[in-house]
């Protein structure tokens, strides 16, 4: 064994695994469980410069470093995509600094890195889900100063939250709020489950770990399996998470979340499903959508 | 009619009771040895020249700032009379949105610039569980018809609204969920005389028809006269007279207070 491995590094790399030094990652693992302990609370860390810029998810990539292991399978997604700039950069900085297997189905991922959306496929246990979060505080919309806005957590003072949703209302009809829709959970903290879509929030509740992680804002939040999730909402305007529009036209999916995607330069267009791999999967089991028989003919 | 002709009946217990009520800003008295009971349905007005430690005792009272010394003791029904400086934080932040509310002089201290009339009133139903979007709604429009502000503004937001609007809109939020106890620090200051006069109008309808007991700080004698049934005059962080408001304006007994007086005549 070299000294390198016997550290835990990745043999012949210039990093230690997955970039952060051993001690940096016992930070985060101390927030992580503490993170655990008291589901929803935002705890405090002392987050690091990483390679690349905050708006790439600096603190979802903390948390993953220092929750990876050798043996771990990862799959990054960005607004369910495997394939876009962010996800395919953060998968081979993983990929580099700590050489571990990679893969692109929910399924066999044992750690999944993501901004924006829940996989469709339901997670086990086991799976850890990390989110990248740009704004953790969900109070901050109303009350910008951090002190006051801790000690609304810390007295469970959230009428403020109902605040904004009578303002969605008032406003729109209805609740507007569509990403990063606020939760109570266990029936006690109030979080901001990162900006997924309303859509995800039924599947807050799960057999998988979720881990959240804010790069800038030097916050990590945790929901361990099967952790009561609510989103909040009024007796007489009940939380609806909405459903699909359509059917996704590569694989006919009529319950995932769809995008919508320009097709032509003539403002043709079609909804697919943002979750890449769910749809590939869902294809290559002979599911077809509307436009697959085009696909399949080019 | 004046205020003062009050509380000639059997006595009751106060709601209110200070005793030796005391904060110093390092070595600087902010007010000094103050006590008095405040009884249910009374005004109790609290006069003296800038810095002699009005704003002080009131926020003092409201838990704002923590006393040196003293006893805050306040009716909470069922458990009696409390020490507010003995509860823990939550019990008197609860307080401070149930049976409590509190008046800024600016409104700007007292309401959210960014949330709607409607939501800036509903906001303490909210935060006391109250979870209907159609009854919060028609909560807040009855307020805002009770400080006579016009329906149709109710999704406004209060920048959009005038001094005496935003004050009216302050005192809405505050007593829709009905306190018992109010405390004021100049709630007429900055505004135009015309404007005064109708919110003390108000002011002194609500405080009528709800029972109201408030504590009221002023530097304006004619605030006062109009409002509170008895009066306490302080000087140097002391109080150095009290009695009924009609007593007090019209033959003080303290020299300072009848320079006060007479000041305020020449005015
Ligand atoms: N935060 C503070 N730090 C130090 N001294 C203070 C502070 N607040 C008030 N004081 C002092 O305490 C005394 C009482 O001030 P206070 O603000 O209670 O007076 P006031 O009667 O409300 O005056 P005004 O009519 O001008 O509002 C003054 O001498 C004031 O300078
Ligand atoms: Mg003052
Ligand atoms: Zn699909």
């Amino acid at each position: 064994m070299t000294q390198a491995e016997i550290r835990g590094e990745a043999p012949g790399a210039d990093y230690t695994f997955a970039y952060l030094d051993e001690q940096t990652k016992r930070m985060i693992r101390r927030a992580l469980l503490k993170a655990l302990a008291v589901p929803g609370y935002q705890v405090p860390f002392a987050s690091r410069e990483m390679p690349m810029p905050y708006g790439w998810g600096t603190g979802g990539v903390q948390v993953s470093a220092a929750v990876l292991t050798p043996e771990d399978t990862l799959k990054v997604i960005d607004q369910g995509a495997d394939d876009t700039t962010n996800a395919v950069s953060i998968r081979k900085f993983f990929q580099k600094t700590a050489g571990i297997a990679v893969t692109e189905h929910t399924g066999e991922a044992t750690v999944i890195q993501t901004r924006h959306r829940i996989p469709e496929a339901p997670l086990t246990e086991g799976q850890i889900l990390v989110y990248q979060v740009p704004i953790p505080e969900p109070l901050r919309f109303l009350e910008p100063r951090e002190t006051e806005t801790r000690r609304m957590h810390a007295l469970e003072e959230y009428g403020l939250m109902h605040v904004k949703l009578y303002e969605d209302i008032a406003r729109h009809g209805e609740i507007a709020t569509a990403y990063a829709y606020p939760v109570k959970i266990e029936g006690r903290y109030v979080m901001d489950p990162s900006p997924i879509p309303k859509f995800d929030n039924p599947k807050l509740r799960m057999a998988a770990i979720q881990l959240f992680g804010a790069g800038r804002e030097q916050r990590i939040y945790a929901l361990p399996p099967y952790t009561e999730v609510v989103s909040l909402d009024f007796e007489d305007h009940p939380f609806v998470p909405g459903k699909a529009e359509g059917a996704c036209a590569l694989c006919g999916s009529e319950t995932s979340y769809l995008d919508e995607v320009i097709v032509d330069d003539r403002g043709g267009r079609m909804f697919v499903c943002s979750d890449t791999d769910y749809c590939a999967g869902r294809r290559a089991a002979g599911y077809r959508g509307e436009m697959a028989a085009e696909e399949g003919g080019a | 009619m004046r205020a003062g002709a009050f509380r000639a009946e059997a006595p009751v217990a106060p709601i209110l009771s200070v005793r030796g009520l005391t904060k110093r800003y390092g070595g600087r008295v902010g007010c000094e040895d103050v006590g008095f009971d405040l009884y249910p349905g009374e005004v109790m007005g609290i006069v003296g020249e800038s810095g002699s430690g009005k704003s002080t005792l009131l926020n003092c009272l409201a838990g704002h700032l923590r006393p040196d010394a003293g006893e805050v003791l306040f009716d909470l029904g069922k458990d009696g009379m409390r020490d507010t400086l003995a509860l823990s934080e939550p019990e008197r932040r609860r307080l401070a949105r149930t049976d409590w509310a509190f008046v800024h002089q600016n409104p700007r201290d007292g309401l959210r610039m960014t949330v709607s009339a409607g939501g800036n009133v509903g906001e303490r139903l909210m935060a006391v569980g109250a979870r209907n979007y159609g009854a919060i709604r028609a909560s807040a429009l009855d307020w805002l018809g009770r400080v006579e502000i016009a329906a149709d503004r109710i999704d406004d937001r209060p920048a959009a609204f005038s001094g005496g609007m935003q004050q009216r809109l302050q005192i809405a939020r505050n007593l829709v969920t009905g306190p018992r106890l109010v405390f004021m620090d100049e709630p007429t200051g900055g505004l135009d005389v015309s404007v005064q006069a109708r919110l003390l109008d108000l002011l002194r309808g609500l405080v009528r028809d709800m029972g109201l007991s408030a504590v009221i700080v002023t530097h304006d004698l004619a605030v006062v006269r109009l409002l509170a049934h008895r009066l306490m005059v302080m000087k140097g962080g002391r109080v150095v007279e009290t009695g009924l408001t009609d007593q007090v304006l019209d033959d003080p007994q303290h020299g300072y207070t009848q320079l006060l007086v007479s000041s305020v005549l020449q005015v």
